[in-house]
């Protein structure tokens, strides 16, 4: 009879549990289905060189990190040094994506804030960014040595993210 | 005649570097109609409670773009859905599509109701014996005969 009694209590802590879960988590973090998959391709402008060109199929054979940035979103300035710090380290090399931006501005952001980017390539219609399922500036992708994405943030990356989650994941994609 | 023009093209570039670029709409008004019904079932993930047909981002207004791009190059539907849905993940769905990950979700309300039934024929059952198992005296039984033979005994209680 007792059982009884504790039912109500138990269904609450289920209940309490899945809520608690369910609120740490962030909304705005979607899983994204490119992780496991081919980079896709394409061939756009850079930056600095704007008559050179740029295509992911130039980095194969190696471990590199493309960082979706732009000069007028507050989030990639405040993670800017971050990239800076991860450009030092010289673990991978970073490409950038310029998405939607404008040349003189971005070029200036970069003067003033330091250039972590091997390059960075000029998406100015933003027609990239759509192939890479980007909705929110910064995004971070890590992409192996064949050419698949294996890792993805959104949203601005920190020391901690750096620490915890790609320098093990560069380290362990290079070993291959 | 020259200051005239210049006022003018002084008035004329003060009202551009406020408007926004309009956004283009297509000639067709065909054309705009499914785009439209499709990106009315799609959610916007700069404002994730908007639907894309309904969303004034620049995301949202970029996948317009490239939808009617895919519409006028003669893709179906489903083409146009799967396209998204390869970029941006079955989150941008408002129906998600029944597949193995999605089954308690499409199924599990049902398997509640189902729990929900068995509990309440049980609970019914356990009550109707409960009913049952209480003896009837005499008393009891008179009275009901009486309730039974009059016909017109309605408010009798």
């Amino acid at each position: 009879m007792k059982v009884k009694f504790l039912l109500p209590l138990l269904l609450f802590i289920v209940l309490a549990i899945f809520l608690a879960i369910g609120l740490n988590r962030d909304p705005q973090e979607v899983p994204s289905p490119l992780i496991n998959k081919p980079a896709p391709a394409f061939e756009i402008p850079q930056l600095s060189e704007a008559n050179q060109s740029f295509s992911p199929a130039s980095m194969k054979g190696q471990v590199w990190i493309l960082n979706v940035w732009a000069s007028w979103c507050a989030a990639c300035r405040e993670e800017h040094p971050v990239l800076v710090e991860l450009g030092k380290s010289k673990i991978a090399p970073i490409i950038g994506l310029d998405y939607k931006d404008k040349r003189e501005d971005a070029l200036a952001m970069l003067a003033m804030q330091g250039n972590p980017y091997l390059l960075s390539a000029f998406d100015a219609n933003g027609r990239v960014g759509i192939d890479y399922g980007v909705y929110g500036v910064p995004e971070t992708y890590v992409i192996d040595k064949e050419g698949m994405i294996r890792f993805k943030h959104i949203g601005p990356i920190t020391m901690n993210i750096l620490n915890q989650k790609i320098y093990p994941l560069i380290s362990e994609l290079q070993k291959s | 005649m020259k200051s005239i023009l210049l006022i003018a093209l002084c008035v004329l570039s003060f009202g551009s570097s406020f408007a926004k670029d309009a956004v283009p709409l297509a000639d067709d008004p065909a054309l705009e109609q499914r785009l439209i019904s499709i990106s009315e079932e799609m959610r916007c993930l700069v404002c994730q409670n908007e639907s894309l047909a309904g969303s004034r981002s620049d995301l949202a207004n970029d996948l317009r773009r490239e939808i009617r791009t895919l519409i006028k190059e003669g893709k179906s539907d489903d083409q146009i859905r799967d396209f998204m849905v390869e970029r941006y993940g079955d989150f941008v769905l408002y129906r998600p599509p029944v597949k193995p990950t999605t089954w308690l979700l499409w199924i599990g309300p049902f398997i509640i109701l189902l729990i929900g039934i068995a509990g309440l024929l049980t609970y019914l059952r356990r009550r109707n014996n409960a009913v049952s198992n209480i003896p009837l005296s005499d008393d009891d039984n008179k009275r009901i005969d009486a309730l039974l033979n009059n016909k017109n005994g309605k408010g009798a209680l």
